[in-house]
């Protein structure tokens, strides 16, 4: 399986084959949101840009957006966590995952973070 | 930026603070909101409310008179040890602050909201005159405890206290010191609200917790107000909404409906006379979308008649709840609203409050 990537808005990408990857938020994301209450995913056949805002995440606290790592077409949205959002807390790098996503440009994968690079991020920028 | 004398005791637990009303407070702990509301449901928590104003008049032939001016209550007719959910009102009849007062031995304690308590204490000295003194007690703090099993928690620790009545307080012994408590609080729950020295309340607050009380933060003080149906000042009140208004006929004295002599009375009067423009309700998406204070209201024909002024997931009722105004011909209970989220409009209904029942000992 390909190495997930990550972004500076807190999401992961991780390619499933060569054109489709799919995309949620990170641990450390959610250990920022708290409590998932609700989870908004986008349709498929929509076209996202790269850093636009794709989902909707709130918690007991607050809203807040989810951006696609990479430009493409939404696949599917994950409807197991729109049914229960507390899945994306539970498990957020693995069945708390968002959309799928039909990759336009690969290379902007290279723009994102490796997991080593990813978590020096967050720890240098702790909020 | 202010702490309460608990700030390390919060830290040591794994708090995640907020500024609040120039406090830095706890919003949540280790456990996350929705396990910190249902424990409190469930069980009992315990909050540091220390940030909040406690207020003390004496009392003298003129107070009374004075605070009835701009406190909506009939004062003879609080019982000594009694305490009332009130307002300070101004002169448009809007709420300056909404407050909790108990008479004691030699005046009143007043519960201040954190945010407003400088203010307050600057409207309420403008109309006490100068035998009354009051002082700001910030030697004291306050720790609010409240679920099923405050009871026997808190009894364990200090006894009788099981013989207090909801909304009555009383002075009981706590290591050598004497302390205020009042069976009260902003729950939805059973619970109790105790004064205690700053100097004991980390060892009382300790105790609390090793008798299995957890510690509750901001975040699930809101989501328990919410499902309660609890007013939060600057949100459901402000200067420019009135008790009428806020659907709080109930905390204005029957005497003082009646014959008025506070602050903001002919506005008030012309409201109960003639009804309100607005009124807040309650008000229960359908679906699982949360309407954040700010959202806007519409009818089903599309007239826009309000706005949300709290609103989130209430983890006991496990469904989003929220509350806000609306015109007063769209109050009724089960009226078809729209909400509209992030530029969509979604269906909503208005809801009888509290969201989730109360559970006090009368």
């Amino acid at each position: 399986m390909e190495e997930k990537k990550f972004s500076k808005n807190h999401e992961w990408i991780q390619m499933n084959n060569d054109e489709t990857a799919t995309v949620g938020i990170t641990k450390h994301a959610t250990e920022m949101l708290g409590d998932i209450v609700f989870v908004e995913v986008p349709e498929k056949g929509k076209n996202v840009e790269a850093k636009g805002q794709t989902a909707i995440v709130e918690s007991t606290k607050a809203a807040s957006d989810v951006y696609s790592p990479v430009s493409g077409e939404v696949l599917e949205g994950n409807q197991a966590i729109v049914n229960d959002p507390s899945k994306v807390n539970a498990d957020p790098e693995g069945e708390g995952w968002f959309f799928k996503i039909k990759v336009k440009d690969k290379l902007q994968l290279n723009e994102l973070m490796s997991k080593d690079d990813y978590e020096k991020f967050t720890k240098e920028n702790p909020s | 930026m202010e702490k309460t004398a608990l700030y390390n005791f919060h830290k040591n637990l794994g708090a995640k603070f907020v500024s609040f009303a120039g406090y830095e407070m706890p919003i949540q702990y280790k456990e996350g909101i929705v396990k910190e509301h249902i424990s409190t449901r469930q069980s009992a928590g315990f909050f540091d409310v220390s940030h909040m104003g406690q207020f003390f008049v004496t009392d003298n032939k003129s107070s009374e008179q004075s605070l009835e001016k701009i406190i909506p209550l009939d004062f003879k007719e609080i019982k000594i040890n009694q305490s009332k959910y009130s307002f300070l009102i101004n002169d448009k009849g809007g709420v300056i602050d909404d407050l909790i007062i108990t008479r004691v031995k030699g005046g009143f304690n007043i519960i201040l909201n954190a945010a407003c308590k400088d203010n307050d204490i600057k409207e309420i000295s403008k109309c006490l005159n100068s035998e009354s003194q009051y002082e700001l007690r910030s030697d004291l703090s306050l720790i609010a405890l409240q679920g099923p099993k405050s009871e026997s928690i808190l009894e364990s620790i200090i006894k009788n206290v099981k013989q207090l009545k909801f909304m009555n307080g009383g002075y009981f012994e706590y290591k050598g010191e004497k302390i205020y408590i009042t069976r009260s609080g902003y729950t939805g729950e059973d619970g109790f609200e105790i004064s205690v020295p700053n100097t004991k309340v980390e060892n009382f607050t300790k105790t609390l917790s090793e008798k299995g009380a957890k510690p509750i933060g901001l975040g699930a003080r809101d989501t328990l107000r919410l499902e309660a149906g609890l007013c939060l000042y600057g949100h459901e009140l402000n200067q420019d909404i009135n008790p009428i208004q806020a659907n709080l006929k109930w905390a204005i004295s029957k005497r003082r409906r009646e014959e008025g002599g506070f602050k903001g009375w002919e506005k008030i009067k012309d409201d109960l006379q003639n009804g309100v423009s607005k009124i807040r309700v309650g008000i229960k998406p359908l679906g699982k979308i949360i309407a954040r204070e700010g959202t806007k209201i519409f009818s089903s024909s599309d007239e826009e008649i309000g706005i949300i002024t709290s609103g989130t997931f209430g983890p006991s009722v496990q469904s989003p709840v929220a509350m806000g105004y609306v015109k007063n011909k769209f109050s009724k209970i089960d009226s078809k609203i729209i909400l509209e989220i992030r530029g969509k409009k979604y269906d909503a209904v208005v809801s009888k409050l509290p969201f989730y029942k109360k559970n006090y000992v009368r």
